[in-house]
């Protein structure tokens, strides 16, 4: 390479920008449901009400973080509970390894946000605009009023998403209405209208700006996933046994020769030829299928319409191999499978495949069934673990009592000698309500040897838990003068808590110290 | 390390001519939003460079064109605090400081702001947990030597015990029995004293003892010897003794006297801190 001594490379490269050619089939669709359901959720979710009687709040999901509480539907999780959070981060961490696993990056490709906002984005940039060809024209001709038109409406729809998605974010943190109606009236808290302006710039920035470019340079996941993909893994590749040596057929070229009409399909992604994203290769993985190609006198299968580099969002040519920049969204399935149909050749010269069927499809092996490649000790171990906590987790759920209290001795000082020559302890209780009413507890005492029972502050042993809060309550326990406690460095005894309308109890061991120190 | 640059065939990009083991560095342009974002944060780190404090300099770091201080928060901080407290302090103020639970908001308001009073101004002495130590008395228990009432120990915080520049302290002297009282006269009353709590003691000294007790010490320990708030005089018949019970150490007791003294905390600490101390003490167990 003497030519580039003289000519250093660019430091940097500006953003090629891509236009996604619209597509329709079968993916396409089922791409159209997913985001329909998650951005349904999404936006929805913290608008639907669940009554949990007067004293607790009525939205059915909803992170009470000032009284450190967390709603859904009929769970109600406190902050003790937090291993439930744990656990479903764990399932959420396992569900990845799984879905990896068995479809590769079918997270990236159907669920991840910036997958589903930039697919909303791109829907109503071609509603404005038009599709692939249209916008490839605005973008190269000069602003005049037409361009200055489309551009201010297709932003100022973002800008209305994008504002629509930071404000849904925030009515998960308080009651949606109420918070509503304080953000159009200016009264909502300053945390709002900032949680909501962050959010808004980034989904603005991330779906309409950046797009691939987070993919690509920003998440770490498609760096991850090289490591826990394997040859038998479920992915989009291109079957250049097939497809090669690609070119176009006759009648292909005779349309590519009018440049006007075929303008677009003839050319990539990008308004220049060529891939706009930079060809990395996956870390771990082999760039293609591998191995090499059968020597074939004719042409292969792909006519080199370019059909799949037009519709990828992502901008890149998945015929070149697996790449880091692919997030397997599919498109480029249904829009070969739409050529394959014209030009009577099978469907599937970009396909669901799996690198290890690629080798041996190019021996020519028979295809294997999907499920076989699903159905294999790895995945069935993930959903095995998977399944697990989440049994785990259901039965801790229903297992758990409305009714829970912790006792703690206070050890400084361990105990103090009355007057009269009696062994006094003190203890902390704290007694949780998990309920949404009031309720009344009876204390007592368990124990070989009589202790008086005292609760700081309070004649009698009850107490009166407001519904949802935690009393702290300080406990005296005494044993009397020369009692066999008193004698007694250390006494088990257990404290019992009762409803006193419905009875139900709830007892807890602890020490008394009886022995002067 | 430095070497020719060569095309790598995987991506068609150029590598840098780096190469650490094998490993050779590709020469990928990097996107240009990164190097913008790169110049953003150097033009960030500079208008934070004059607006904030910076450069440390010899006494100071450089003020910055804000005059932001961190110390000059904090004390806003602790001022906005108080001001949000005043209206509960002129409430406990205005209070009859019983001890008792008539507004449970201010009682947890004062025990909360009392227990923070009590471990940076008391706790020294008497112990993080109030347990006391030897001749540092015990909070805990329900035996007072000047009063268990929540009034009587925000009397004996404000003005201290035996503490000679405050007029109003708590004052009280056990003579040294020594120069009036021989020995054999102060063993006869230690075994007295002993026997009024149940003690082992030698029951043939105690009838000499008690005509002694009631001679001398009568007066201020009562004749029953259970003690008078009034002049801080212990109560000899219950199990508790701040300097210890033996005959070795009240024969010490008896002899040279004791004298323990308590700072007065007015003008230390503000009426409504000794207050919500008074009554964080009174919350522990012993008050009366």
């Amino acid at each position: 390479m003497t030519d580039t001594a003289d000519t250093p490379p660019p430091l940097y490269a500006a953003r090629e920008p891509v236009f996604p050619r619209r597509v329709s089939g079968w993916f396409r669709t089922f791409k159209w449901w997913i985001m329909g359901i998650t951005l349904g959720i999404y936006y929805l979710l913290p608008w639907i009400r669940w009554d949990r009687g007067p004293e607790l709040p009525d939205q059915a999901v909803l992170v009470d973080l000032a009284n450190r509480r967390f709603y859904f539907f009929f769970i109600e999780i406190w902050p003790q509970e937090f291993y439930f959070v744990a656990g479903l981060l764990i399932m959420a961490g396992l569900g990845l390894f799984l879905f990896t696993a068995a479809l590769g990056r079918v997270w990236c490709g159907y669920t991840c946000p910036q997958t589903v906002w930039t697919d909303l984005f791109i829907l109503v940039e071609r509603w404005v605009e038009g599709d692939r060809n249209a916008r490839i024209r605005l973008f190269r001709q000069p602003w005049n009023a037409e361009k200055i038109r489309k551009r201010v409406l297709k932003f100022t729809l973002w800008i209305l998403i994008a504002v629509a998605t930071g404000g849904a974010w925030v009515f998960y943190f308080a009651d949606a209405p109420t918070l509503l109606k304080e953000l159009l009236t200016g009264q909502a808290p300053a945390v709002a209208y900032m949680s909501i302006a962050v959010l808004t710039a980034t989904t603005f920035t991330f779906g309409g700006m950046m797009r691939e470019q987070v993919c690509i340079y920003m998440c770490p996941w498609p760096r991850i996933q090289g490591a826990m993909m394997d040859e038998q893994t479920l992915t989009v590749g291109y079957r250049d046994w097939r497809g090669e040596p690609r070119g176009k057929h006759r009648r292909r070229r005779e349309m590519a020769e009018k440049t006007d009409a075929a303008f677009a399909t003839t050319r990539a992604a990008g308004p220049v030829e060529g891939t706009r994203s930079p060809k990395m290769p996956m870390p771990g993985l082999p760039s293609g299928v591998g191995g090499p190609i059968p020597e074939k006198e004719t042409l292969g299968d792909c006519i080199d319409c370019n059909a799949c580099v037009n519709v990828c969002p992502m901008g890149i040519d998945i015929r070149d191999g697996q790449q880091l920049a692919c997030i397997t969204c599919a498109l480029c399935i249904d829009a070969c499978d739409d050529v394959m149909a014209k030009i009577g050749k099978p469907r599937g010269l970009i396909d669901y495949l799996t690198l290890g069927d690629g080798e041996a499809e190019r021996m020519g092996a028979p295809k294997v069934s999907v499920w076989k490649r699903i159905l294999r000790p790895r995945i069935i171990l993930y959903t095995v673990l998977w399944s697990a906590i989440g049994v785990g987790l259901v039965a801790a759920l229903v297992m758990r009592t409305d009714l829970a209290f912790s006792i703690e001795p206070v050890r400084n000082p361990i105990n103090v000698v009355l007057s009269d020559g009696s062994v006094r302890n003190a203890y902390e209780l704290r007694l949780r309500n998990m309920t949404g009413y009031d309720r009344t507890f009876d204390i007592s005492v368990i124990a070989d040897d009589p202790l008086a029972i005292e609760l700081q502050g309070r004649a009698g042993a009850e107490v009166v838990v407001p519904a949802n809060e935690t009393l702290r309550q300080r406990i005296y326990l005494t044993s009397a003068p020369g009692s066999t406690a008193s004698k007694t460095s250390s006494l088990d005894v257990d404290l019992q808590v009762e409803d006193e309308n419905s009875g139900a109890r709830a007892v807890e061991s602890t020490i008394f110290h009886g022995k002067q120190q | 390390m430095a070497g020719n640059r060569e095309l790598d065939t995987a991506t068609n990009t150029e590598t840098t001519g780096h190469e650490w083991d094998g490993i050779k560095e590709l020469d990928t342009p990097m996107p240009r939003w990164w190097l913008l974002t790169f110049y953003a944060t150097i033009i960030w780190g500079v208008i934070y460079v004059i607006l904030f404090p910076a450069w440390p300099l010899i006494h100071a770091a450089t003020p910055g064109l804000l005059g932001y201080s961190s110390r000059v928060e904090a004390a806003k901080e602790i001022a906005d605090a108080e001001a949000a407290n005043a209206p509960l302090d002129q409430a406990l103020m205005a209070t009859d400081i019983s001890g008792d639970e008539a507004n449970p908001e201010l009682l947890a308001y004062a025990t909360a702001g009392g227990g923070a009073v009590f471990r940076n101004n008391c706790s020294q002495c008497h112990g993080a947990g109030a347990a006391g130590a030897r001749g540092f008395p015990n909070l805990l228990d329900d035996d007072w030597l000047w009063g268990g009432t929540a009034a009587d120990i925000e009397q004996t915080v404000t003005h201290g015990i035996r503490y000679e520049q405050d007029d109003d302290t708590r004052f009280s002297q056990m003579p040294a029995f020594g120069d009036i009282l021989s020995s054999e006269e102060i063993n006869q009353l230690v075994n007295y004293v002993r026997s009024l709590s149940g003690l082992d003691h030698d029951s043939a000294l105690t009838q000499e003892g008690s005509v002694l007790f009631a001679d001398n010490c009568a007066s201020c320990h009562g004749e029953d010897g259970k003690g008078s708030y009034d002049f801080g005089a212990p109560n000899l018949t219950d199990s508790i003794w701040l300097y210890g019970s033996d005959p070795d150490t009240l024969r010490e007791t008896i002899t040279n006297a004791r004298f323990g003294i308590m700072p007065a905390f007015q003008g230390r600490l503000s009426a409504d801190d000794i207050r919500k101390v008074a009554i964080y003490v009174h919350t522990l167990g012993g008050g009366q």
